[in-house]
């Protein structure tokens, strides 16, 4: 999995490409939303555009995020859900569980 | 005719890649359409993520035995097998309750079942498990 991240304003981007999956995309995410609450960022916005699979643990570890973002006072939010990423949140009726937002301007609004 | 491919892994999360890559050759020469050769391969990397992680506990020495079948235009059949020590689907919690909706783990037999036809679980020879999942090639994944 490959990351960008991007500050703006208060909110936290952090911008995901490739696989979210066992072994590598999982922990990359972890590490990159523990990187952001280190550094005073509790608001964060995951853009899924680029990403192609996420697995249980990808989704596992996604969940674990947003409850760790959450208990440090923060929210993570998530943007532009590919279909196929969009079918699995759906079928996991995790899509409950997200704000989701398919354009960055009315997302980061939100915060 | 028939198309088969065996693979033995070691159990290193990486192979998962590998045998994702043959299953989506063995799909395409049998002319599966793209679609279906990306849910059957979620499948596929949680039915090996589960024998590497929670049968074969990563023990480098323990392998995951893979066998792909296409009958083109009928049915595609995965068997995977690890030497771990048995698994029993029963005591899984439904990961779409709401109590269980947050919790971060538990969904990896939920997508097989999502992305297959029928997902089936044995007891292997070695006292390991062995999860069997199939998909009909004719009719179309419905999430």
């Amino acid at each position: 999995m490959k990351s960008v991240v991007r500050d703006i304003g208060e909110v936290r981007v952090l911008d995901l490409e490739g696989k979210i999956t066992i072994g590598t995309g999982d922990l990359q995410l972890r590490q990159l939303v523990e990187e952001s609450l280190t550094a005073g960022k509790n608001k964060i916005l995951i853009n899924l555009k680029g990403v192609t699979h996420i697995d249980s643990s990808g989704i596992g570890e996604m969940v674990g995020c947003f409850a760790t973002v959450a208990r440090r006072g923060g929210k993570m939010k998530l943007e532009n859900l590919p279909a196929k990423i969009n079918d699995i949140l759906q079928v996991t009726q995790l899509i409950t569980v997200f704000d989701v937002y398919d354009a960055e301007g009315e997302a980061l609004a939100s915060y | 005719m028939a198309r088969e491919a065996q693979l033995q892994l070691l159990s290193r999360y990486e192979n998962i890649e590998l045998a994702e890559e043959v299953l989506g050759e063995l799909c395409r020469t049998a002319s599966v359409d793209d679609e279906t050769i990306y849910w059957i391969g979620m499948a596929l990397r949680e039915a090996l993520a589960n024998a590497i992680k929670h049968g074969n506990k990563l023990n480098p020495e323990k392998r995951v035995h893979v066998r792909i079948e296409v009958r083109p235009g009928a049915q595609l059949r995965l068997i995977v097998e690890d030497e771990g020590e048995g698994f029993d689907p029963e005591q899984l919690a439904n990961p779409t309750d709401p109590q269980n909706l947050l919790r971060s783990s538990g969904r990896g037999v939920f997508y097989m079942r999502n992305f297959m036809d029928d997902v089936s679980f044995f007891p292997s020879d070695q006292g390991g498990t062995r999860i069997e999942l199939t998909k009909n090639l004719e009719t179309r994944r419905a999430v």
